[in-house]
């Protein structure tokens, strides 16, 4: 009987033991907490597979209505100002793709219903690659690039 | 008292809103140059943007927008006075919110 007991309390503090381990570790970090936030999306290190994480496909159609603004020459890759805009209606996403980074995918933007298909903001690149900024009307992708050349030392090579 | 700047106004039958946030955005992959170690990832994951009660804008973002992001947005219906609200969550679970009327 005593022995039972002990074998419980041994196997108690085990488990509470391993839950510290876990934390210290940094498995139960509070990002956890955030469900929402597509990480399998995020983290990915291609395109194709940001996308499919993010939109569902990466079955895109390239098409001039969707208008990339940014800077041909970045002569700061940690500040390149983006602005995304098209005259397609019925938009309910818009992502932002930097090609040449080691996970691609920038930033998501889900539109409400009074939001216009327009979003502006400033990414980092880590090399001269392309923008793409892919937008979803209803079930089909449209994309666009912009070639961004990024010098760091900011000589204009 | 947040650190997010919202300025709002209205152009035609557009508001634009265009906001400011002071936030490191790290992505987890920069070296610290002293130490040599990496640097803990610490960036915005999520920004929600209001007009009244509707939410116009979800953002979800990487370590990949720039350090104190801006961003800018345009939606249509707004009318002087209208409060538009801001607000982010990080990877650490902080968040802050800013409210702003159109001007």
């Amino acid at each position: 009987m005593i022995d039972a007991k002990r074998r419980i309390l041994l196997k108690g503090s085990l488990a509470a033991g391993s839950v510290g381990v876990a934390v210290a570790a940094g498995l139960l970090t509070p990002r956890l907490v955030l469900a929402d936030w597509n990480a399998a999306a995020f983290e990915s290190k291609d395109v194709s597979a940001a996308l499919k994480g993010l939109l569902g496909s990466d079955a895109m159609e390239t098409n001039d209505a969707v208008v990339v603004k940014a800077p041909d020459i970045a002569e700061n890759g940690a500040v390149v100002p983006v602005t995304v805009e098209t005259t397609l209606s019925d938009i309910a996403y818009i992502a932002i793709i930097a090609s040449g980074n080691a996970t691609p995918l920038v930033a998501s933007f889900a539109l409400g219903a009074a939001a216009m298909p327009f979003v502006s903001t400033r990414i980092k690149m880590g090399k001269t690659a392309d923008v793409i900024a892919v937008v979803k009307q209803g079930d089909k992708l449209f994309s666009n690039a912009k070639n961004v050349k990024v010098t760091i030392g900011g000589c204009g090579g | 008292m947040s650190d997010i700047k919202v300025r709002a106004k209205l152009e035609g039958n557009e508001t634009v809103v265009k906001c400011l946030m002071n936030h490191p955005m790290e992505t987890g992959l920069r070296k610290d140059s002293k130490t040599n170690e990496l640097v803990p990832a610490h960036f915005i994951q999520e920004v929600v943007c209001k007009w009244k009660d509707q939410v116009v804008l979800t953002a979800a973002w990487s370590g990949g927008v720039s350090k104190n992001p801006y961003l800018s947005f345009k939606f249509i219906g707004g009318a002087v006075g209208d409060p538009v609200e801001v607000s982010w969550k990080d990877n650490k679970g902080e968040s802050q919110t800013e409210t702003s009327q159109i001007a």
